[in-house]
């Protein structure tokens, strides 16, 4: 072959970004001297609910916020919505953002801000007309049931209303994802279950892909085994129905490594001694 | 508590150092960006200036008595008594009064901006913004910064008056001087060069208390006691910071003349 003709392009296939939301791709990360993750490789599909499970310190909150770019990788790619978003810059990112939702763990509501204002606090910095504004905060508070509390002050709220107010203006912009950072955490059994609902209700009816962080393996198996019915507004156990997929995977972490990607059912019958007695 | 290796210790403070440059290089560029957040700028002047007036009008009135005071045993000494108001203005105007002021604003905005930041870090309230879409450090810093700089300005501008008013308080009932005498020799005393030293220097005050202010909040870590370390340690930097550029500042204006 003559130097001047022509070579045949490599193409290289690259990650799936359309039917993948989040892709984690040998992701490391460590803080001085402890390695948080190691090697992380993971996806994420359009419209799936995936609970990350496993012990305190194994990295999951570290996850969600590498998701975000909050936090830079070591070593690896992390793709959010087809983009790279280990090669893009702070400015850049901030605009991805607006398409992804949080819920932090102690809710991270701006406690000198009101509950209309930190619902709106997206669509105020977007300068949207004071109409509008108001018609999405009460639509976003609806939807999680706490319209009465719209003048309220963080400080005024208990845990689960708290948590109830983050998941309202993580929604209010209809993103394509939603990270949840341990959304019952120190909360009752009740008001567990009722927030473990309305991310059941994004879930089916709005088809929000998420990944949620909790060590509660009870609010992961729930996820899983019911789907939200809109006609009684409740949710109500799949009992084996067939054509009803809930769309719901979980993973598990130990020491910054993913030992476990896989279904309810995988996980129920998986042998490992580890994720067995973490289940148990 | 662990001790620190010396050459751990060197690379934390240059570590340090460069957060911080960073930190004041983002904050000044930030002034030039899109979006200005004038109406955060006009509440944070709200607190800063309306909030400061009441320490820094009695910081100035009693610096000024004192100076007076201070001054007048030497001045009667020579038979110079008449020229107190030249010297409480010289000193009031050229030093005090921009040091003084920016010490007590320091004390009081660059702790309160340290501790709020650092609540807001500690509570994730600061990476919520940014997931939010929101540049923390167009938000948060660069409003604080236009409004102490702008502050100040003027907050020192009153303490020089009121520390004038304070000298021609003893002058007046103390040392029996005739009120046109005073604040003529006040008047007089002043070039310039005292005038432009007295209103450089807030400028750059300003600048450091909002920049060790928020640089002190933002880097928090430690929950509630780290909150306060950060308080602490703001007040601490911005203090010693403030008089070390002073004299760098005081040199170079000097070299105006």
């Amino acid at each position: 072959m003559s130097p001047f003709e022509e070579q045949p392009v490599q193409v290289s296939p690259g990650p799936d970004t359309v039917h993948k939301t989040i892709i984690f791709d040998d992701v490391s990360l460590s803080f001085e001297d402890l390695q948080v993750l190691n090697g992380i490789s993971f996806e994420l599909k359009r419209g799936e609910t995936k609970v990350v499970l496993g012990v305190a310190g194994s990295g999951k909150s570290t996850m969600l916020k590498l998701c975000l770019g909050l936090l830079r990788p070591d070593s690896g790619h992390i793709y959010v919505l087809g983009h790279d978003i280990t090669a893009m810059r702070e400015e850049e990112l901030f605009d991805l953002r607006s398409q992804i939702g949080i819920v932090f763990q102690e809710s991270a509501l701006f406690d000198s801000l009101t509950v209309r204002e930190n619902v709106a606090f997206r669509l105020m910095e977007e300068h949207l007309p004071e109409v509008e504004v108001d018609r999405r905060v009460r639509e976003a508070l609806s939807f999680v049931e706490l319209e009465e509390a719209i003048d309220k002050f963080p400080s005024e709220l208990s845990g689960g209303m708290r948590r109830r107010v983050g998941i309202a203006r993580a929604i209010i912009t209809h993103p394509e994802v939603l990270l949840y950072d341990s959304p019952t955490g120190g909360l009752d059994p009740i008001t567990s279950t009722t927030i473990i609902e309305l991310i059941m209700k994004q879930r089916d009816v709005a088809r929000t892909s998420a990944l949620l962080v909790s060590h509660r393996l009870q609010d992961g198996f729930m996820l899983a085994s019911h789907y939200y019915d809109p006609a009684t507004h409740s949710m109500k156990p799949v009992n084996g129905r067939p054509m009803r997929d809930v769309h719901t995977s979980f993973m598990v972490l130990r020491d910054g490594k993913v030992i476990f990607d896989g279904t309810a059912h995988d996980l129920a019958q998986i042998q490992d001694p580890y994720i067995r007695e973490y289940i148990s | 508590m662990k001790l620190l290796h010396p050459g751990d210790y060197v690379k934390r403070s240059l570590l340090a150092v460069q957060e911080y440059s960073l930190l004041s290089a983002r904050a000044l560029a930030n002034l030039f960006a899109q979006p200005l957040y004038l109406a955060d700028a006009i509440q944070q002047a709200d607190l800063i200036g309306v909030g400061s007036l009441p320490i820094v009008v009695l910081t100035g009135t009693f610096t000024g008595m004192v100076l007076a005071l201070n001054y007048s045993p030497t001045l009667e000494r020579f038979g110079s008594l008449s020229l107190t108001g030249n010297l409480v203005s010289l000193s009031m105007v050229r030093e005090l009064g921009p040091v003084l002021t920016s010490l007590m604003v320091a004390g009081r905005n660059a702790s309160g901006m340290a501790s709020e930041l650092g609540s807001m870090r500690v509570t994730e309230q600061i990476d919520a913004m940014r997931a939010l879409g929101t540049d923390p450090m167009k938000k948060l810093v660069t409003p604080r910064v236009i409004a102490t700089i702008f502050m100040l300005f003027f907050l020192t501008i009153l303490s020089d008056l009121v520390g004038l008013f304070g000298g021609y308080i003893i002058s007046f009932f103390k040392l029996k001087l005739n009120t046109y005498q005073y604040w003529n020799t006040a008047y007089q005393a002043l070039v310039f060069n005292d005038v432009i030293t007295g209103l450089v220097k807030p400028i750059f005050f300003g600048f450091i208390i909002a920049t060790i202010g928020c640089y002190y909040g933002m880097k928090t870590k430690g929950g509630t006691q780290g909150v306060g370390r950060s308080t602490t340690q703001a007040v601490v930097a911005a203090s010693v910071l403030i008089l070390a550029i002073d004299v760098v500042l005081t040199q170079f204006l000097l070299e105006l003349r």
